[in-house]
């Protein structure tokens, strides 16, 4: 960690908001992530894998992604794709990106699924624990609040994750964008991954609020149809998720190919010659 | 018995703490404080001890704020209030930035109800010698709420309560009196009555204090005080006219 003990001063609040935390955090040394154990953890994805002498430079790690999420009068759409690739070798088109936090609420991913899934799952337990305390769903606020404060701890350690935080609490439906920067933004539309400029031309064009929950579904599906079929590293099944007041539910997965030839384009490509 | 009131952390063999029963005299030695849920407000009043000549009376406050929504008052040590309070204080404002919420008094009452637990169950330390009313209103819902909490680190809600100094004589004239959904005007004048039961009337002598959801805590002006005081003065002597004249009757 760096050394931030100028922040503390001589406040006596804040030294003993740090002496509670030592204290508590004794304890929870046994759950507290593992980082690299090598002097610079926050260079160690570089130094392994990726720079042009590193040792593991044939084991790449996995990216590439479209995912998309809105917010419309009838909740949230949430769609993905669900293809891994090492550099030119497709590892996987079965990748589950939508994590199920719980009933009420839904996160993509993008970046490090193994990040992206552990930090998902903790957020899981702390919202179970915050509804067992107050008695209420957690808000997406806290929620996403919770969670980029976790992940801000560990900034230059080398962490890669882009989630989107879909969920609906007692204020309404709510769509935030957090990432591994320690950045947290709300909107009603977002799109990450390697696709998503291609996700962001459909969803744009065709965008409302007001949208009927068939045509924002179908929309959804589209949007990553469109980016699977231009980027490499989108494909798989297109998996799309609906979520209404009462909890989620899961709409469709379809095969990319079939949904592309057989639905939207069964004559062909207008333009182009088969 | 003498031997197991020292350690705070030992019961006693038949199942007593007595720091924590010491530290709940205390308390009943402290000024009295009064709380009253109306319909869209809680109404709170303290025994305002008399102040040295050169003392400035502004100073010693007893009905404090924690967050611009909920407000404390207690009965029993200052110095170990003024400790809860500033902890109560900097956990509200960390709730509001954590969880972009401001807390329900529900949870600020189980926070400061925590600690207090915590000071019964560790080593080298003494309980707090303070029970503490906590009135406001929560972020969603419509009622008033009030908690209260003691040296145990027990919390729990209250319709109107008292704590401190005859607070058990209160609380019953309390029990007798109080009805649900009162309005502001005649929840403060029961919260005075309540405090005209132990203590001597007059503004001199007690601070009232109005916490409602828009303004937040708003201190009565001391005339207005007079004035209700005035109004329940003429009232029981009115009662006690009435009671003469028909005594006499027989």
């Amino acid at each position: 960690m760096p050394n931030l003990t100028f922040l503390e001063g001589s406040c006596s609040a804040r030294s003993e908001a740090r002496k509670e935390r030592e204290e508590g955090m004794a304890q929870d040394l046994e759950e507290r992530f593992q980082v690299a154990q090598v002097a610079q953890p926050q260079n160690f994805l570089r130094d392994t894998f990726s720079r042009g002498d590193a040792p593991a430079k044939r084991i790449e790690f996995a990216h590439g992604t479209t995912t998309l999420a809105f917010v419309f009068q009838g909740g949230i759409v949430i769609a993905v794709d669900s293809r891994a690739t090492r550099g030119p070798l497709i590892a996987s088109q079965s990748v589950k990106k939508v994590v199920e936090i719980n009933d009420y609420m839904l996160a993509t991913l993008a970046g490090s699924a193994a990040d992206t899934q552990y930090f998902l799952r903790d957020l899981g337990k702390t919202a179970r624990l915050h509804e067992l305390d107050t008695g209420k769903r957690m808000s997406l606020a806290a929620a996403s609040k919770c969670f980029v404060n976790t992940i801000y701890s560990y900034k230059g350690y080398g962490l890669s994750m882009g989630c989107m935080l879909a969920g609906w609490d007692e204020t309404g439906p709510h769509l935030y964008y957090v990432d591994s920067d320690g950045t947290r933004n709300k909107s009603n539309l977002f799109s990450v991954g390697s696709g998503s400029t291609w996700a962001y031309g459909i969803l744009d064009s065709a965008y409302s609020f007001d949208l009927s929950v068939e045509d924002a579904l179908e929309l959804g599906r589209r949007a990553i149809a469109a980016a699977v079929h231009r980027d490499a590293y989108s494909g798989g099944t297109i998996n799309v998720y609906h979520m209404k007041k009462d909890g989620w539910e899961k709409v469709s997965a379809d095969d990319n190919n079939d949904l592309f030839w057989e639905r939207y384009y069964p004559n062909g490509k207008p333009g182009e010659s088969s | 018995m003498a031997r197991y009131d020292r350690a705070l952390t030992t019961f006693s063999p038949d199942g007593h703490l007595f720091q924590v029963e010491y530290a709940m005299e205390a308390v009943r030695k402290g000024n009295l404080a009064v709380a009253v849920r109306g319909a869209d407000v809680v109404v709170i009043g303290v025994e305002k001890k008399s102040v040295a000549k050169l003392q400035d009376a502004r100073t010693v406050r007893k009905i404090i704020m924690i967050d611009s929504h909920v407000c404390l008052a207690f009965a029993g040590l200052t110095a170990d209030a003024r400790v809860l309070i500033n902890k109560a204080r900097v956990e509200a404002q960390s709730h509001r930035l954590n969880l972009e919420d401001p807390v329900t008094v529900e949870y600020i009452s189980r926070h400061i109800a925590k600690i207090q637990q915590k000071y019964t169950q560790s080593g080298g330390v003494r309980p707090f010698g303070v029970a503490t009313l906590i009135a406001g209103f929560d972020h969603s819902g419509e009622e008033p709420k009030l908690y209260q909490t003691d040296p145990s680190g027990t919390f729990s809600e209250w319709k109107a309560n008292a704590t401190g100094k005859n607070s058990k004589a209160v609380r019953e004239f309390l029990e007798k009196k109080y009805k649900d959904d009162l309005a502001e005007d005649a929840a403060i004048e029961l919260t005075i009555r309540a405090l005209m039961e132990a203590v001597e009337s007059g503004s001199k002598n007690m601070d009232i204090a109005v916490m409602r959801r828009e303004t937040g805590l708003t201190l009565l002006r001391n005339d207005h005080v007079d004035r209700v005081v005035k109004k329940i003065e003429e009232e029981k002597e009115e009662e006690e006219k009435a009671r003469k004249s028909s005594f006499a009757k027989r």
